[in-house]
């Protein structure tokens, strides 16, 4: 962990602490995440942590660009890191399908196998939620393994349907809403994140692991999803 | 006796319910929201003596918007002119007015600028969702029927106060809409040092213009092609006003409704300040952008804040 602070805006400052994607940076950031929330106080406007940074927006009418670096320098200035253990872990239940998931076939073809084995690779290990971005509830996920990540699709869609669980490289997220999107689609999951994340309760926070597993198109159902398949549309 | 109203006879491409935006819950992916020219709008809630934070409307384009009045309200109107008429007959910006029962408010192009602001007594009434009654369509966060839509023909507008003051806007502080050549002060970030010297020196000694790809989520630039030594980033939360350099070398000024963390390189930021003004600019208005220091902006920024501590 090496600390530096950038300006990033106006009132807006870039706390930065790492340089490459790392599951181990994770308890150091939600270290900071909290020490920076009760440092600041109501001088914060908003605080968004990713995989190495953490961007602070504060209030100019109540901080000096100075006293806000030097309120970031003392809050950190003793950081421990966080207990990760404490992060929640997450079963996503996921209708793996061509027709939920349509790069499936693509997807495992570049990786020289078959798509239950991408489905079972998809499911074997377990992810860490490394930021919330792009849509409310969005979770940035990952490392999926080297030997099926994927780079995203040259054209994105122009409508991914909510719920589309994807990779990209080597990360992997469900959209949460219908949205564009350029991620390679595996399935499906009815988990509703978008409602969650309504309510201000996200249900996947930086520092949650997840682990997916593949469930029949009844089950699916069962659980309210939506079958209708992804119409390829440029 | 049922409550005053207004009626959407005809919708117009956008008109939104909005207020200064979404704060606290960056960290959940949602975006800011809030009107884009907060300037105006704050302006709109002054002129009734409203709290500067309560919910208006922000009309873009105009586009024959048309509201009716069941019921007599003052309101008070900022930002753009739209050659905006009462009952046919002209109505300027800047001003509050009173709307008498049957009376028609028709909102038509835009003449100077490109968001107007429509403030009701006490703020519109409207579903408070996260903190705030900003709309944002992408999200489906906000509005009449909490799905982030725009207005549309037959629904009608409440207001939550029925009191009002009726201030004037001294003449002196009438905020002027940007014209072409208008300057947009830019706080430099920490990857401005990752441009080429050439792409830096372009970046603030020629004009930008603003390309007909914009809106609430972004405005894109079209000038010289800028480089340099980094193509892509490690994604991390953005700031409002954020100049990002995707590979085609054009910058996308990212505006209340952007992603909240993205991988581009960016120059820096545009200041609140400008960014208000940036979201009255036409397609082909010629821009300019000056670097400024965070200190010099801030001081700017509470000298603007300062005009409303009147109440």
């Amino acid at each position: 962990m090496k600390l530096r602070i950038e300006t990033a805006g106006m009132e807006a400052l870039m706390v930065r602490l790492f340089d490459t994607i790392d599951v181990a940076n994770m308890a150091w950031v939600l270290a900071a995440d909290q020490a920076l929330r009760e440092a600041f106080g109501d001088a914060l406007i908003d605080l968004v942590p990713s995989y190495t940074t953490l961007l602070l927006h504060y209030d100019c009418r109540k901080l000096s660009h100075a006293e806000a670096q030097a309120c970031i320098r003392h809050a950190l200035s003793d950081l421990t890191p966080a207990d990760t253990q404490q992060g929640q872990r997450h079963d996503i239940p996921v209708w793996y399908d061509e027709s939920v998931g349509p790069d499936l076939s693509r997807v495992a073809t570049r990786a020289g196998i078959s798509i239950a084995q991408l489905i079972e690779q998809h499911c074997q290990d377990e992810y860490c939620v490394f930021a919330l971005g792009f849509a409310p509830g969005y979770g940035f996920m990952g490392l999926v393994d080297d030997a099926i990540a994927t780079p995203r699709l040259t054209t994105p869609r122009r409508h991914v349907a909510a719920g589309s669980v994807g990779i990209a490289d080597r990360q992997t997220a469900i959209y949460p809403l219908p949205s564009p999107g350029g991620w390679n689609l595996l399935g499906r999951t009815a988990v509703p994140l978008f409602e969650h994340a309504k309510r201000g309760e996200p249900l996947l926070r930086p520092g949650d692991s997840v682990r997916f597993r593949a469930i029949s198109r009844e089950e699916f159902e069962a659980q309210g999803g939506d079958t209708t398949p992804m119409e390829e549309r440029s | 006796m049922s409550q005053a109203a207004l009626e959407i006879k005809q919708a117009g491409p956008l008109a939104l319910i909005q207020d200064a935006g979404r704060f606290g819950v960056g960290h959940l992916g949602v975006t800011q929201g809030g009107a884009a020219d907060w300037i105006a709008f704050y302006w709109a809630n002054w002129l009734l003596g409203n709290p500067l934070n309560s919910p208006a409307l922000e009309i873009v384009m105009g586009g024959g918007l048309t509201l009716e009045a069941h019921g007599e309200v003052r309101l008070a109107l900022t930002g753009a002119d739209l050659a905006a008429t009462l009952d046919g007959q002209p109505l300027a910006p800047n001003a509050s007015f009173i709307l008498r029962s049957g009376q028609q408010l028709v909102f038509q192009q835009p003449r100077h600028g490109l968001r107007a602001y429509l403030a009701f007594p006490g703020g519109l009434d409207a579903p408070r969702v996260l903190g705030s009654h900003a709309c944002t369509a992408r999200e489906q966060l906000g509005g009449l029927q909490e799905d982030g839509q725009p207005l549309k023909a037959g629904e009608r507008l409440t207001w939550q106060g029925n009191t009002h003051e009726a201030r004037k806007l001294p003449e002196h502080l009438v905020p002027s809409m940007p014209t072409s050549g208008c300057r947009l002060p830019l706080v430099l970030g920490s990857q401005a040092a990752s441009f080429s010297g050439s792409s830096l020196f372009k970046a603030f000694n020629t004009p930008w213009q603003v390309d007909n790809r914009a809106d609430r989520m972004g405005v894109r630039l079209t000038g010289p092609v800028l480089n340099g030594s980094l193509t892509g980033i490690i994604s991390e939360g953005i700031p409002l006003g954020a100049v990002q350099v995707p590979p085609d070398g054009q910058p996308i000024v990212l505006m209340n409704d952007r992603q909240t963390i993205g991988g581009y390189p960016r120059l820096g930021a545009l200041t609140p300040s400008a960014c208000a003004a940036l979201a009255q600019c036409l397609p082909g208005t010629e821009v300019w952008l000056t670097p400024i220091s965070a200190s010099h902006a801030q001081a700017d920024y509470r000298r603007q804040h300062a005009q409303w501590a009147t109440d």
